[in-house]
């Protein structure tokens, strides 16, 4: 494996069109093939875009609960590339709320299905371990949307989803 | 941010090479030598060490405390001292003007300066309480993988430092990169596929 410090920037763009296929995945509902049957994965409450301008980094970020996202579509055909996404992940009666940033797969404001209130000391190991759990599918989510789109993307099949995600970005 | 907050942030690390024999008494050694040491007065601006996930402020690695289940969950401790510079600013003029007054001098060497600054932080770090923070750790040690829970970086920089010394292990952060190396399966033709990538334009 390459050194830590130079594979970090030399593929943070991965990280980037990660997000990216994410959002057109999720637009065009092809997401469902991966996930398990019946969970659904949302756009959440903010997403960041970027693009570069020669020397100087446009941003958009788009906030709120059902934010309009025709601000993030104009900025993607612009060339912009989703720097930070929140999703919402279903899976039966439950919900995971999630930010992940491209560059670097940091998760931020991550929210779990609710577990109850610890009453005694002794629920403190009980809660942990539960907890753990839910973080847990987050991370099964991403590992497996994540090995979806990179033996696309090492293989002669990301030419043509390039051309799909283009039409997306167009329309 | 700990693990039972209703809002947390995470990092997540691989370690690189299996503890094959004896990984609890290791790992218990490592917690135990490098735990929290209260250490009451001191210069020292930063303090850090683990401590318990339940007892923040009574490490206690005794017996298989920090197992749970198929994971060791322990937290990091980094106490802080911070003394505003606006305080350090105005020590720093009336010990300036008591060392003008002593040698009759209109002006210090810059030396004298110096020393006279590394004096007023010492008795400041000395007289201000450090903050203590905690920053959980989940270590699922079947799949070698870490949750740290925390996004700050000088945070997660202590963590890798003290984890290296503790456990004689080096972390790898999982980015883009290593979990497309580490985690994702890839073949060793589509490993090769991967070094020569470039970024694509979805712009036509």
């Amino acid at each position: 494996m390459l050194d830590a410090s130079i594979s970090y920037y030399r593929y943070a763009f991965l990280g980037c069109e990660f997000l990216t296929w994410v959002w057109y995945s999720v637009s065009t509902s092809s997401i469902k093939t991966i996930l398990k049957k019946g969970d659904s994965l949302e756009i959440g409450k903010k997403i960041v875009l970027e693009r570069k301008i020669n020397a100087s980094i446009e941003k958009i970020t788009i906030k709120g609960k059902d934010a309009d996202l025709e601000e993030g579509m104009i900025s993607l055909k612009k060339g912009a590339v989703v720097k930070e996404i929140n999703l919402l992940y279903k899976s039966g009666e439950k919900e995971w709320f999630f930010t992940i940033t491209g560059e670097n797969f940091n998760l931020s404001n991550i929210k779990t299905p609710d577990i109850g209130f610890i009453e005694t000391k002794n629920d403190v190991e009980k809660f942990a371990i539960e907890k753990i759990f839910l973080f847990n599918v987050i991370y099964s989510l991403i590992d497996d949307l994540y090995k979806n789109f990179i033996k696309i993307r090492v293989s002669d099949k990301w030419k043509p989803v390039v051309s799909d995600i283009r039409k997306w970005i167009k329309t | 941010m700990g693990l039972l907050s209703s809002t947390v942030s995470i990092n997540r690390y691989y370690v690189e090479g299996k503890i094959e024999e004896h990984i609890l008494g290791i790992v218990k050694k490592g917690l135990i030598k490098y735990s929290f040491k209260e250490t009451g007065e001191t210069l020292s601006d930063k303090m850090s060490g683990w401590t318990s996930f339940n007892n923040h402020f009574k490490p206690d690695f005794e017996g298989s405390s920090f197992v749970l289940g198929d994971y060791f969950v322990f937290s990091l401790r980094i106490d802080k001292k911070s003394v505003s510079s606006k305080i350090i600013k105005k020590y720093l003029y009336f010990e300036t003007l008591k060392r003008l007054e002593e040698s009759g001098q209109k002006y210090l060497p810059v030396n004298e300066k110096k020393l006279i600054k590394e004096h007023v932080m010492s008795v400041l770090l000395l007289r201000v309480p450090a903050t203590p923070n905690i920053y959980d750790v989940v270590w699922n040690y079947e799949k070698s993988i870490i949750c740290f829970f925390s996004n700050n970086k000088s945070a997660n920089e202590e963590f890798e430092t003290l984890f290296q010394r503790s456990f004689n292990k080096h972390l790898i952060k999982i980015f883009p990169y290593s979990e497309a190396v580490i985690l994702s399966g890839l073949s060793d033709q589509e490993r090769d596929a991967l070094s020569p990538i470039s970024l694509t334009n979805f712009m036509e």
